[in-house]
């Protein structure tokens, strides 16, 4: 086989370049990261006939060479051939929207003028022709003097006449240098000439698009389809993901566990493989469902069109935090867990706006916090209503979220002032005509998501999982001769003489201005694992005998519990407390990985973790000591 | 005819692009979108909020907030305001 040729993908966002790239590679696309920065690098290698191979570089979408983020610096940098890794490209295949080239031949030009052999791929020239308009391809072939191919990505139209040409592009026809010395005077009057001779224009605006904007962006009916839409968006990922979630865990910890338990002999070999791996892999994979859904809701609607017209109808709202409309996905899908959040924030182009969504994101209140308020509120808030017709209870937990939703607009307003200030980074967003989004193209861009999950992320939380496991399980004596072993009283008190609960004592002079006391503390560090898990180790702290399910039964357990004056340890401020340590700490190792994934360092993790855990010190003390004197 | 801003125009309304008056890297961003001294713009839908508001040019549809759109001058030419 000859030397496999390597081409650049470059084009203006929305022209089709990914759907593209998707039909010529099908799933052998790979990706990996820049080195040195958070823009993902993808690769794959597309057959074009029989033996005959290229490895096509997918690059992020831009609307000029002159670089303005990180995206636009770094396909600079490949097609300058400045990116030692990827090495400079044989050959670019520019991706230009038929409908829209009156804009984009002069980024055309800026490529040519490059010196590259360059291709020019022309998309939607079904929906050009659908508005009356057409591109003569002979005289536009002519006039460039370089290779010109149209497609329809979408139904495949074109692509035999497209893999012909990725084959050689050392055999593509270069540009005159008149044509060059054109550009270089001024691209946009050689751009103007171009489209005169070459195109005709389309008649109007695509007409669907008028239509439904009409309606979606209507400052009544727009609002409502917009908050109809946000809710069920919600909805699927928060009742959707969690059956899926139980199942997945039940069959990944009940299923697999039980029978390792059966195979193994028992003794902490048992408790490794069942208790660590198998529940770290859990661990892993409870999250699976939600990025799934996620990743396919936020691909349809930007498939559609409608992720940007969301973010134009909520773009004020987001501007007073210092976001944008692009943020708001982000920090929705973070109500139900911020993993797949935090990953949401890519479609946000200002690195400072989405490095600040990414740090605010762990305040929203996920669905992993809801074990632990629904424990704490049954224990400790009475259902009693008020104002005639709330429920106290209820009453509780809204302020729960609010209380969360509000920190994370007011610290992203903060970094964006302080921290995160600097250089304004214009908005600007395309509002696209109404596409029907392909099968295909979504389920290839989950895969990718969901792939770099597993990958950089899954072994991190794996690896926590397994640490955690460690802490709680180590070391181990056996119980006294007056305990039954593997009775919740013996658990209990081999509990007491774990890493864990020596930690939780160490740390006993940090938290007992919160009002906690050491068992709690463990139960705090093994919260880092997922929150949710603090209620299963306070029931095995306190050796409680009922069911996992009986928060009642195990709220009146804590009711119970005196501490070495007689005096309870759970009293209402205590739980309140609690409760606002939860609202704010990054209480999970899980976020903390995708943070990394994410920012590519441990930087930003470690920032994210401090900051929080000091907001919710300061913030679970004031909670604390207000409602000890008021006599809570 | 009076130079305007491009933020001052009416929805519907249509200026052409005469001048920009911005930072560089903004200046040559917004001229990359299509803000072209010689281009035709037609004011799209505003957001219910009154910030954003849709700009028509070279055949897309951008959303700019008046904060940049102030700074883009048009000479207005009628349309349907």
């Amino acid at each position: 086989m000859s030397e496999v040729p390597r081409i650049a993908l470059v084009g203006s966002p929305n022209a089709g370049k990914t759907t593209l790239f998707n039909a010529l590679t099908g799933r052998r696309a790979r990706v990996g990261n820049y080195p040195g920065v958070t823009v993902d690098h993808v690769e794959g290698d597309a057959q074009l006939g029989p033996e005959r191979w290229a490895t096509l570089i997918d690059l992020p979408g831009l609307y000029s060479l002159e670089p303005l983020s990180l995206d636009e610096e770094v396909t600079l940098q490949v097609l300058d051939g400045e990116m030692e890794q990827v090495g400079r490209p044989d050959g670019v295949a520019v991706v230009l929207d038929a409908t829209t080239l009156a804009r984009s031949l002069p980024l055309l030009g800026e490529i040519i003028a490059r010196g590259l052999p360059t291709l020019l791929i022309l998309t939607m020239v079904d929906e050009l022709k659908a508005r009356h308009g057409a591109v003569k391809v002979p005289i536009l072939k002519r006039l460039l003097g370089i290779p010109v191919v149209g497609v329809v990505g979408t139904s495949g139209l074109g692509l035999d006449d497209l893999r012909q040409e990725l084959q050689e592009p050392s055999g593509w026809r270069r540009a005159s240098a008149e044509t060059r010395a054109a550009i270089e005077e001024d691209r946009w009057s050689w751009g103007d000439r171009l489209y005169e001779e070459a195109v005709t224009p389309p008649t109007e605006q695509d007409r669907w698009t008028t239509r439904a904007d009409d309606v979606l962006l209507h400052p009544v009916w727009g609002l409502l389809v917009f908050v109809l839409v946000m809710t069920v968006f919600f909805q699927i990922i928060f009742a959707g993901a969690a059956p899926l979630q139980d199942g997945l865990e039940w069959l990944v910890v009940e299923g697999l566990g039980g029978l390792v338990r059966q195979a193994l002999p028992g003794g902490w070999v048992e408790s490794l493989v069942v208790d660590g791996v198998i529940a770290g892999v859990g661990g892993v994979l409870v999250f699976v469902p939600q990025i799934v859904l996620i990743l396919i809701m936020i691909n349809v609607l930007e498939g559609i069109g409608y992720m940007s017209r969301a973010a134009f109808l909520i773009d004020r709202v987001m501007g007073w935090a210092g976001l944008e409309g692009r943020c708001f996905v982000a920090l929705l899908s973070s109500y139900a867990c911020a993993v797949p959040g935090i990953m949401a924030t890519r479609t946000i182009p200002d690195p400072r706006s989405r490095l600040a969504t990414i740090l605010v994101a762990p305040f929203m209140t996920c669905s992993a916090r809801l074990p632990v308020y629904a424990l704490l509120i049954a224990a400790f808030v009475p259902a009693t209503t008020v104002f005639g017709v709330f429920n106290l209870q209820g009453l509780t937990l809204l302020g729960l979220y609010i209380l969360g939703s509000g920190a994370a607009l007011l610290a992203a307003a903060l970094f964006k002032r302080g921290m995160l200030r600097g250089r304004t980074y214009p908005f600007y967003m395309e509002l696209p005509p109404y596409r029907v989004p392909r099968v295909k193209v979504i389920a290839a861009q989950v895969w990718r998501g969901l792939k770099a999950f597993l990958r950089k992320a899954g072994t991190v939380i794996l690896a926590a999982s397994l640490a955690l496991w460690v802490l709680l399980s180590f070391p181990s004596p056996d119980p006294p001769p007056e305990m039954i072993p593997d009775t919740p009283a013996a658990v209990s008190w081999q509990l007491e003489q774990s890493y864990a609960a020596q930690v939780g004592k160490a740390v006993e002079p940090v938290f007992e201005p919160l009002g906690y006391d050491w068992k709690i503390n463990v139960g705090l560090i093994a919260s880092l694992a997922a929150r949710e898990v603090v209620v299963s180790t306070l029931s095995q702290i306190y050796a409680f005998t009922g069911d996992e399910e009986d928060v009642k039964g195990l709220a009146e357990r804590l009711r119970d519990e005196r501490g070495p004056d007689g005096e309870p340890v759970y009293t209402l401020a205590v739980a309140l407390s609690l409760m606002v340590f939860f609202v704010f700490s990054l209480q999970c190792v899980s976020t903390l990985a995708v943070i990394r994934r994410e920012t590519h360092s441990w930087r930003w993790p470690a920032f994210a973790f401090a900051y929080m855990f000091a907001v919710a010190w300061v913030a679970s003390f004031i909670t604390y000591q207000l409602a000890t004197w008021l006599g809570a | 005819m009076s130079e305007r801003a491009l933020s001052d125009l009416k929805e519907r309304e249509e200026g052409v692009v005469s001048r920009l008056e911005l930072p560089e890297a903004l200046d040559r961003r917004m001229r990359a979108l299509g803000f072209v001294p010689g281009s035709r713009v037609r004011v799209g839908k505003v957001a219910p909020l009154g910030d954003p508001v849709q700009y028509e040019v070279r055949g897309s549809i951008f959303c700019l907030r008046r904060s940049e759109a102030r700074h883009i001058h048009v000479v207005s030419v009628g349309g349907e305001a």
